[in-house]
């Protein structure tokens, strides 16, 4: 084989490769924002985060602005400490209420954030102060039997 | 009877002593085979030309078996997820389980039994009928005109492959479930693009092929330079280039997935 049709299909295979490692970091992966912008870490106590895992997307109106990094339990106050790493182009006011609420019926477990109106924003490191346990079903179970069972009387 | 015990333990350990000797002895071949891949960077043009024959003349068979392994693995996961009625999640079975492990695994086996065994084939073949050892009288190191340029033309090649193979194999379920099947064509690649992260999923595929690569075309040179000079040397060592590599390929695997994936919902 001649050396240029040979250095021809070389470069075609090598820019084929490079092609398809692309469409699977960008159309594929959703290669975006929150590895290569700013960050700013969040830390939230929750009494109970129910099926919360690390990498879990932190919501503000539906949209995604941020993941957890982190979750540890503290021997301090017996709760578990959520760590997440929030995109810094979307700062959030110092009240601001954490939840963590479930996408669907059976869906993925997400921390979903709604804005206060303190005039002071929230800075890297800092702790929410307001937060809002999972819903575990069978507490809602419970509580709903209890209260049935108190109007009964 | 103890005459029988005794030979029967000396055995084993010959057998022990022998997969360690050629162990050892292919380790010995392999970092010979790094320190003298100066050359190979060199004349690069060496390396161009094995790629032609490792790379580009195994597109095919990895471009074609990447669409119908796509296009099975999305009737599949359709037939399956159709039950819970979650069928638009057939995006993110396809990519995760193309992206993760069947990408790189599925495209180091066809690039093993394709192009490792003819890499052996050819420098058993040239050892055979002492291309080699001419080669070597006019001063020319084998090693280093032979063996490296087509070490390196695997290792770069692999990945790319595997690269390949997963896009293929995205697009072939696509073909299926969305254009035949009629699955959301948005959810389709929404769900897949909120289930797959570049740096857990796509970082570690990539880097698995990467290991794939190397020991692949390791085993396959080492086999075609280890081999006996006869035909049927020739032809047992290309033998054991593909059942070597492809039990290699699939334990190296497991212990890259367990390295990567452990505590990783």
């Amino acid at each position: 084989m001649q050396r240029t049709a040979l250095d021809f299909w070389v470069g075609l295979f090598v820019l084929i490769g490079i092609a398809a490692t692309m469409i699977l970091s960008m159309k594929v992966g959703n290669l975006n924002v929150y590895n290569t912008s700013q960050n700013y870490v969040l830390t939230g106590h929750f009494e109970n985060i129910g099926g919360l895992k690390v990498r879990a997307p932190v919501k503000s109106a539906g949209v995604v602005v941020g993941r957890v990094t982190d979750i540890q339990f503290s021997t301090q106050t017996y709760d578990a400490v959520v760590t997440m790493s929030l995109d810094s182009r979307f700062p959030f006011p110092k009240d601001t209420f954490a939840s963590i609420l479930t996408a669907g019926l059976l869906g993925e477990q997400y921390i979903g954030l709604a804005a206060g109106g303190d005039e002071a924003m929230l800075k890297d490191g800092d702790k929410l102060m307001k937060t809002n346990s999972a819903m575990v079903l069978e507490e809602l179970i419970g509580r709903f039997l209890f209260d049935k069972a108190s109007q009964s009387d | 009877m103890f005459k029988r015990i005794v030979s029967g333990i000396r055995s084993i350990g010959h057998r022990v002593i022998e997969s360690i000797w050629r162990l050892g002895l292919a380790s010995r071949f392999f970092m010979l085979v790094l320190l003298k891949s100066g050359t190979s960077f060199r004349r690069f043009g060496l390396v161009v030309r094995e790629l032609y024959y490792s790379g580009v003349l195994s597109l095919i068979i990895i471009v074609v078996s990447g669409l119908f392994v796509g296009m099975v693995l999305g009737l599949q996961g359709y037939e399956t997820l159709q039950k819970y009625g979650s069928e638009s999640a057939v995006g993110t079975l396809v990519a995760l389980s193309l992206v993760r492990e069947l990408g790189p695994v599925v495209a180091a086996l066809l690039f093993a039994s394709r192009a490792g065994s003819a890499i052996t084939a050819e420098i058993g073949l040239m050892k055979a009928t002492e291309q080699l050892e001419a080669m070597a009288l006019m001063a020319v190191d084998p090693i280093a005109r032979i063996v490296a340029p087509r070490f390196w033309a695997g290792v770069i090649s692999m990945p790319l492959l595997a690269a390949i193979f997963s896009v293929m194999g995205i697009y072939g379920g696509h073909l299926v479930t969305v254009i035949f099947i009629g699955v959301d064509e948005g959810s389709y690649w929404s769900q897949m693009q909120s289930a797959v992260d570049f740096r857990f999923d796509i970082l570690n595929g990539f880097i698995k092929s990467c290991f794939f690569g190397v020991a692949v075309t390791a085993i396959a040179v080492f086999e075609g330079y280890n081999a006996p000079p006869t035909a049927e040397g020739v032809s047992g060592a290309t033998t054991r280039t593909v059942v070597t590599s492809s039990l290699v390929i699939l334990g190296l695997d497991f212990i890259l997935t367990a390295f990567m994936f452990r505590g990783v919902s």
